[in-house]
């Protein structure tokens, strides 16, 4: 560990203070300064100086390692979230670039202490993922490599099947051991309110006979679990899967995990786009000498530059930040404003409210990239940005851009961002056709899935449940049965 | 410099490599890899070696960009469809994998899978020779290995320290401790030479496919045995009716027609191992490559009988591989199973088609000799 030389401190010192002036409220930040080959595997460890051991860290290795080679790609900056936070700046990296990263980095650490997503995942995650490591190593100890990384292999393919927002809600009130008792003295049978010498009529006996039937049989119905569709497959798992001690621990680390990435998931945009604006802020304002300006400007516009078909988180964020800046800066919201139809009016429109950085910080507190694209993202902000969407073209094997419709445009990058563009997987039913079979659905929302994937996934989850799977989908606009019985893969129209 | 990624990093290239070996097939018989082949590398296109999840299937539905442009213009080949997503490195290994490979390597999987063995050169003792370089610097040695550079500044250093260096009349005399003198390293240099003779029948009736499939084997077996062998040479000689000394390049492009007479490539491969590779020093490994039509039965017989003179006794191995065309008889084949049915050093083979590629290469080498 390279502790930060002193100029660096100074500068990190420095640059600092400029942000506590703007009101940035970030944690103590550490800044460790690392080669690039070490840059490349703590990048492959997702920021972390320790991972438990499995091939793919080893594989997005070789992956940055070869861009860095090929010169497609070099990293610039990393952090954790972590209090305090912990940082990486590359060796050998010009110092306006150490300062334009800490000042970006800074921007991340307010965000991850703030931002609302954030607000539930483990602070002390750097610990977190050395226990994680160490506990994981002991069973590899115990079992043997290929053993615990091939379990390993299995709960990775479900690792995006959690409920990001369940550490926020209650999705299910707890089953008190009354529960059903209670339900059988208040339930009464319907019936229609009627004088007494017209009961027979309103409520023939039959009827009343039938629906107290119903009721009872309802009653004795074996209750589903889990009660309600769970998206959590991972917690269904933990809870009901008949797992060895130690697959307990591994899929508890893998669900961990996921929890604990997947507010930086949520907020990609938002995220990058809040360091992004402030590190230009404070750069430009503030940190930077004259000298400078060529090689700040230069290395910033590579950071914001979006090539045709790309989305760029960084500059999608930042100019959508700035866009609200101005926004409310100038008066432009509320009713008035959205009713205003004189174009002449709405471009000279100017209240001097001066609200803009006030709202900024509310933004970065309350919003997720779902809440703050689909709030913000208005008609003028996507045709001054001359955003379009693009569909691939059968006929020229190209992807071309197919329409610059606001409408179009915004579904399309909401749906991007809806659940990580991932497909929603549910737990429906543990106990399958009653043979202790597990049932999830997709549930489709008019794409499908892709089908080699599913299957393996199915594999995997075969391998945790040990009993046969099915997953229902739609597939070229057929429900489908998909099933995986240990052995053979069979789809059944449902 | 160790780094802790490095054992996940070597457990994923055991991944690669097992995941190549069971595509070995596919990988073999077509003939894109040889296009990759870069000085000494190739690199290889992996079907996707991550971790499956559910997710959406096309990607047919694009996405959403920035910039300027009209409505049905490209926005770039190819799919940007991941990149395009905005979340670029949140799910590592997306990309199309590329993975290099060193050819020695490639060669190792490739032995492994076929089961071939190691090869065991010939005249491997006799050939070792020993070679002398200057590495290094010693106190003790004769007086003409004396390097006087180094002892002049010896005694120069010792006369500083002792202080009785005098700037003024500035005389250095080195005495038994400062000489210094040359030492070398005798390094054995085994000399175990190998030359591959590559025969092609190119006479009108092999067509391009039938080239491909030489071409593809020619790879592989130059790879293997390269492997094998420190200071490999290849020759190529192609032959209709006559045979003549080609390049590489115009090994595999050339295309002439005419009639077969393969007497006149095993003439030309003898004369060719009698003038340039004396056969105590060189192990020689011809492979002829034909569709099986000769020109005439008295032709054949020239043949049979020229291989039995000259070339057997000092090859360590004769393959003959037949490609199947659909004008040629494949006689050839026949016959020389007659003659040499007894014979540890001929191997023929018969490949029908691409796939057949690998079981001829497993026959060719599958014996290490």
């Amino acid at each position: 560990m390279a502790a930060l030389p002193a100029y660096l401190l100074d500068i990190q010192r420095e640059i600092e203070a400029h942000g506590r002036a703007y009101g940035l409220d970030f944690w103590e930040t550490s800044f460790e300064i690392l080669d690039y080959r070490r840059m490349q595997e703590v990048a492959a460890f997702s920021g972390f100086p320790v991972r438990y051991p499995h091939w793919r860290f080893g594989m997005e290795f070789e992956h940055l390692n070869k861009s860095h080679i090929y010169g497609l790609s070099k990293i610039y900056e990393m952090v954790i979230n972590n209090n305090p936070a912990y940082a990486y700046l590359l060796e050998g990296n010009s110092l306006v670039d150490q300062k334009m990263v800490i000042a970006h980095v800074l921007g991340h650490v307010d965000f991850f202490k703030n931002n609302y997503y954030f607000s539930k995942t483990n602070r002390k995650m750097i610990d977190g993922m050395a226990n994680h490591a160490t506990r994981v190593r002991r069973h590899i100890e115990r079992l043997g490599l290929d053993k615990v990384e091939s379990f390993i292999d299995s709960c990775l393919c479900l690792e995006n099947l959690i409920d990001p927002m369940s550490p926020f809600i209650v999705r299910q009130a707890p089953e008190r051991p009354d529960d059903h008792k209670a339900a059988e003295v208040t339930q009464e049978l319907p019936r229609l309110r009627a004088k007494e010498y017209m009961e027979t009529f309103i409520n023939p006996p039959e009827y009343v006979q039938e629906q107290r039937r119903k009721m009872e049989k309802e009653r004795d119905k074996p209750r589903k679990n889990p009660r309600e569709p769970q998206r959590d497959v991972l917690l269904f798992l933990l809870q009901n899967a008949p797992l060895e001690g130690w697959e307990r621990d591994i899929l508890e680390i893998i669900r961990d995990e996921a929890y604990y990435f997947a507010p930086q998931r949520q907020t990609k945009v938002i995220n990058e786009g809040w360091a992004a604006y402030w590190h230009s802020k404070i750069m430009t304002e503030k940190a930077l000498k004259a000298s400078e300006i060529i090689d700040y400007a230069d290395h910033n516009a590579g950071v914001l530059a979006s090539a045709p078909g790309q989305f760029n988180p960084y500059k999608v964020g930042v100019s959508l930040l700035r866009h609200i800046e101005e926004r409310w800066d100038k008066g432009r919201f509320g009713k008035e404003w959205n009713e205003c139809e004189d174009s002449e009016a709405r471009r000279t429109w100017d209240k001097r409210l001066g609200l803009g950085r006030q709202k900024i910080f509310e933004v970065r507190k309350h919003y997720n990239d779902v809440t703050f694209l689909d709030e913000f993202f208005t008609e003028d902000f996507c045709r001054e940005n001359q955003f379009f969407s693009f569909a691939h073209n059968e006929r020229s094997g190209n992807y071309e851009i197919d329409s610059r419709e606001f409408r179009k445009v915004k579904q399309k990058i909401l749906f991007q961002l809806t659940n990580f563009g991932e497909p929603f997987i549910l737990v429906e039913d543990a106990n399958h056709e009653n043979r202790g079979e597990l049932l999830l659905v997709h549930r489709h929302e008019g794409t499908d899935l892709n089908e080699d994937h599913a299957h393996a996934t199915l594999n995997a989850i075969e391998r945790i449940w040990r009993r046969p799977v099915t997953l229902r989908t739609v597939l070229d606009g057929k429900a489908k049965m998909l099933r995986y019985d240990g052995k053979d893969h069979t789809d059944k129209p449902a | 410099m160790a780094l802790r990624i490095d054992p996940d990093h070597g457990r994923f290239r055991d991944i690669v490599r097992g995941k190549i070996k069971q595509n070995l097939k596919k990988y073999i018989s077509n003939g894109e890899l040889i296009g990759r082949k870069g000085k000494d590398v190739v690199s290889i296109p992996l079907p996707q070696i991550n971790v499956p999840r559910f997710r959406f299937g096309s990607k047919g539905d694009g996405g959403v960009g920035q910039g300027p442009g009209q409505v049905g213009d490209a926005v770039g080949k190819g799919e940007p469809g991941e990149e395009g997503t905005g979340k670029a490195g949140s799910d590592p290994g997306e990309h199309a994998l590329e993975v290099e490979l060193s050819l020695d390597e490639l060669a190792q999987i490739l032995g492994e899978e076929l089961q071939l063995p190691r090869i065991i050169p010939k005249g491997k003792e006799r050939l070792i020779t020993e070679k002398d370089r200057y590495v290094g610097i010693r106190r003790t040695g004769p007086e003409s290995l004396r390097h006087f550079k180094r002892t002049f500044r010896q005694a120069l250093r010792r006369q500083v320290m002792s202080g009785s260096y005098d700037p003024k009349h500035p005389m250095i005399v080195p005495i038994r401790e400062d000489k210094r003198y040359r030492s070398w390293k005798t390094t054995p240099l085994p000399q175990s030479n190998a030359v591959m003779i590559f025969i092609m029948d190119v006479s009108g009736s092999m067509g391009d496919e039938q080239k491909e499939i030489v071409r593809i084997e020619s790879f592989w077996i130059d790879t293997w045995l390269r492997s094998q062998y420190k200071g490999l040479e290849s020759r190529y000689i192609i032959h209709d009716a006559v045979a003549k000394e080609v390049d590489r390049d115009t090994f595999f492009r050339t295309r002439e027609s005419g009639g077969t007479m393969i007497s006149s490539a095993y003439k030309l491969a003898a004369k060719m191992i009698d003038s340039s590779f004396p056969p105590s020093e060189w192990n020689i490994y011809p492979f002829h490559f034909s569709d099986g039509d000769n020109w005439s039965v008295d032709d054949t017989t020239l043949c049979i009988d020229i291989l039995k003179k000259d070339i057997l006794p000092k090859v360590n191995l004769f393959c003959y591989g037949q490609v199947e065309s659909p004008y040629g008889s494949g006689q050839f084949l026949k016959d020389l199973g007659d003659h040499f049915e007894e014979a540890e050093s001929v191997i023929v083979s018969e490949i029908k088609n691409k796939e057949a590629i690998m079981e001829s290469i497993r026959t060719f080498l599958g014996k290490g000799k």
